[in-house]
This record gives C-alpha cells, sequence and structure tokens, in this order.
C-alpha cells in the first residue's frame, strides 16, 4: 500500500538523525515510561539475579555478588516499539557474556527468557545476549538505575527494541527453542530488531 | 490471553466517517473498515502517515468504542503539543480521509467482558476502559464493571455526556463542577468502591505518574500487585 495520506509532510527529516531507526523518533532529554505492570519495590538487600537452564552450573548471584564482577559500560542509543529513541545514553552493569561463561552454557543452547521480579518475561536468541551486545545495568548516567526504569537492575539488549531490556530483571532460563515472553504472546515480534522495524507479529 | 493474542494484521485503509470533540485537547476519530473491527476492549490500533517521499510517521491510539459486529470504530486522540502525528490528526484531517491503520494490537491490556473489572482511567487514561465500560454496557453486563476517572477539572472529562452511570464515579483533582459533595483531591483509598468482587482485576490506565499512584491506592485498599494490570499513556505525539 504505496500511498501517502492527503495532505501530510512530515517534519524535521532534513536533519534527521542518522542513529534513528526507520519509524522512531528521538524523544530528548525524557525517557518515558511504559510498564505493564505494578512498579515493584526491590530491596537490593534480598535482590538476586539467577541463570537457570541449559548451563553447566546453574547460579544465583546477590547484589553484592553480581557488582564483583568487572563493570561494564554500554554508551549509545536505545529505541522503544511504541516509536520513541533515547539517544546517547550511558548504562553501566555486568556483561552477559561475563555471567553467561560463568554458568558454562550447554552447547545445544540456541535461547533464553529472560524472567523478572515482576511476573514479566521475554525471549531472545542466545546470538543477541552474547558477543558484547547485551548486560545486567543498575547505572543510568552515572546514577542508581530508578526504578520506575526497571532498577535495581534491568537487562539490557540495546539493539533491539526495548520490551526486550526486561526491567526488574531476575534471572535468565537457557532454552533450546525460543519460548514466546509477556508481549511476544500479546502480539509482538520475537526478536523486535529496530532497524527492521519487526515490531509486530509478522513483520 | 494468549488465545487471544492477535497476529497484528497487515496495514489497511480506514476512512474517517465522524470527528467529534471530546475536551478542547481531545477528539474521537470514528473510522470505517471494509470488514468488521475485529477489536478487544482495551486493543489499540497504530495509525500510519505517509509522506509523498514515504516518510512515515506511525503512532498507537487506543480503542475507544465496544466490540461489536460494525466495520466502525472509534480512535480518542489527545493533542499533543508538537507531537507529529496527533497534530495532524487534530488539524489537517477531515471527514472522508483515508488512514492507514494496523491492528487491533494487545494482548494484555484486554477485558473480555465476562468477569468482574476495577477500571481506574486518569485523564486520556480513560479511552481504553471507555471500550470496556460500552462493552459492559452494550451486553448488559454493568454489574461487573466499577470505573474511577481523576480528571483535573470538569472540562477535562472525556465522554462527558455518556460516562455518568451507575458504574462510574468521578474524581476531580483541581476543580469540580458546582455542587459536587467531593472537594478536589487527588484518587485516594475512600475513591475505590469497596467490597472488590470476587476474581476482579483492576485496569489502570493514565501517565505513568498516574498509573504509580493509582496503583498504589489500589495495592492499600487490598487489591494484590498480580490483578492489576497496568497501560501507561507515554507522550508519544
Amino acid at each position: 500500500m504505496a500511498r501517502f495520506t492527503r495532505g501530510f509532510a512530515g517534519r524535521g527529516r532534513a536533519n534527521r538523525d542518522p542513529r534513528l531507526p526507520p519509524g522512531q523518533y528521538d524523544t530528548g532529554h525524557s525517557w518515558p515510561v511504559l510498564t505493564a505492570e505494578v512498579t515493584p519495590r526491590l530491596d537490593i538487600a534480598t535482590w538476586t539475579f539467577r541463570i537457570e537452564g541449559l548451563v553447566e552450573r546453574p547460579t544465583t548471584w546477590t547484589w553484592d555478588e553480581m557488582h564483583a564482577f568487572p563493570p561494564s559500560t554500554y554508551s549509545g542509543d536505545i529505541h522503544c516499539v511504541t516509536t520513541w529513541s533515547k539517544l546517547g545514553v550511558n548504562f553501566t552493569g555486568v556483561s552477559l557474556d561475563t555471567l553467561l561463561d560463568a554458568v558454562g552454557v550447554q552447547t545445544n543452547a540456541t535461547h533464553v527468557l529472560a524472567f523478572s521480579h515482576t511476573a514479566y518475561t521475554t525471549n531472545l536468541p542466545l546470538a543477541d545476549v552474547t558477543g558484547g551486545k547485551a548486560w545486567v545495568a543498575w547505572d543510568f548516567d552515572g546514577r542508581p538505575l530508578e526504578p520506575q526504569h526497571g532498577g535495581p537492575a534491568r537487562l539490557l539488549v540495546p539493539h533491539l527494541y526495548f520490551w526486550k531490556s526486561a526491567k526488574f530483571v531476575a534471572g535468565l532460563r537457557v532454552l533450546d527453542h525460543d519460548e514466546p515472553g509477556f508481549w511476544e504472546q500479546n502480539g509482538y515480534h520475537d526478536r523486535g530488531d529496530p532497524w527492521l522495524e519487526q515490531r509486530y507479529q509478522g513483520d | 490471553m494468549t488465545a487471544h493474542a492477535p497476529s497484528a494484521k497487515l496495514w489497511q485503509n480506514a476512512r474517517v466517517v465522524a470527528i467529534r470533540p471530546e475536551t478542547a485537547r481531545a477528539k474521537t476519530f470514528r473510522f470505517a473498515l471494509t470488514e468488521r473491527s475485529a477489536h478487544l476492549a482495551g486493543q489499540h490500533y497504530v495509525v500510519r502517515l505517509t509522506a509523498p517521499d514515504g516518510y512515515t510517521a506511525a503512532r498507537s491510539y487506543s480503542i475507544a468504542s465496544a466490540p461489536d459486529e460494525s466495520p466502525e470504530f472509534e480512535l480518542t486522540v489527545e493533542r499533543l503539543d508538537g507531537g507529529e502525528v496527533s497534530t495532524f490528526l487534530h488539524d489537517d484531517v477531515t471527514v472522508g480521509d483515508e488512514l492507514e491503520i494496523r491492528g487491533p494490537i494487545g494482548g494484555w491490556f484486554v477485558w473480555n467482558g465476562d468477569s468482574p473489572a476495577l477500571l481506574v482511567g486518569g485523564g486520556s487514561g480513560v479511552v481504553p476502559l471507555m471500550a470496556m465500560l460500552r462493552l459492559a454496557r452494550r451486553t448488559d453486563m454493568s454489574g461487573l464493571v466499577r470505573l474511577v476517572v481523576s480528571v483535573r477539572t470538569p472540562d477535562d472529562l472525556y465522554y462527558a455526556d455518556e460516562i455518568v452511570g451507575p458504574e462510574t464515579r468521578l474524581i476531580y483533582t483541581r476543580a469540580t463542577p458546582p455542587a459536587f459533595s467531593r472537594p478536589p483531591a487527588r484518587l485516594a483509598r475512600d475513591d475505590i468502591p469497596q467490597p472488590f468482587a470476587p476474581g476482579v482485576r483492576a485496569y489502570v490506565c493514565g501517565s505513568s505518574g498516574f498509573a504509580d499512584a493509582a496503583s498504589d491506592v489500589l495495592v492499600a485498599a487490598g487489591m494484590p500487585t498480580e490483578r492489576i494490570r497496568v497501560e501507561r499513556f507515554g507522550p508519544t505525539g
């Protein structure tokens, strides 16, 4: 359907930032909040992160144990399926490579299901959370991540739409198959590459 | 929910058949499809605008009309200053225009019309809840639904002529209509209708700040957090 909308010229694309994927706009200093559940108040004294499933050593780490790993920072952009992007942000946490190396992923693993301290889940190919592409993040621009943005810690997979970066992340289940998560069961794409506009099932 | 999860359909044309103001900043657009709009109460459609050179801008808007057998449906759109899509819809679209839409989308913030529901909406967040209220009324299931709507002033209330009824409790935070018994104040525990019906599910929709505040009030009133579904309206103009 290649037709255009009567009277619509669009704006701003002469100066459109090349960091913006198709269909996205720059939200600037704001950071919209989109969460489908009640924002939980999680205590770092009892907070844990776990990796289970197809791994050699299923492991649960405390807040302090997670912080004992070498820190890793992502500096770049994030993209929400609701069409905003936030450019030039900095998250610090631990690389998932570090954690997955620590537990030893079995050779038949292909996907992970991330789960949160709420009932939230999201599915990801293993290849999208390894090779320096994913983190458990707890600092945003040098400050502790706020609860409305998923604090005390969230998954960070910035090359995919941001619903994949599960807020309040509690762990990963390593699987040998793809298992749709919360939004993926509700009409959203299983992978969610913003540069391919993989917003909904069928894209 | 999974059984009802739609696979979002491809883009299709929808013709604008009516436009009416809800408030100074919100309009309802009635669209006609070539076939039945197979939406559930609480879902949204994506509206996409395309410029002659192929540039597009798309935003999601909640469906305000109840599911029925009709090929028509309604979206209520708040005009956000600087919002590329909402300003175009408000300022440029007229009856007879065809717009591209996609959907209906969403399988979480959905009420199927057959279980008790407590609906709590702030400002423009009332839109998907209105679809639920309309569904309840259309199917004579109003007894299942309680709706609490919080607005700043009477001028900010959507669907003012229709929304009032035995299901509905109105909350004004800044200014009330004349002779309104409740003084202007933010949503509080006493505003939540109780007791809760067995198996009730709460649907909270509004700005993120409203959603958090309303969720806190519901939890304080005894609603289990896992019974609360939240839809946050961001400034995605």
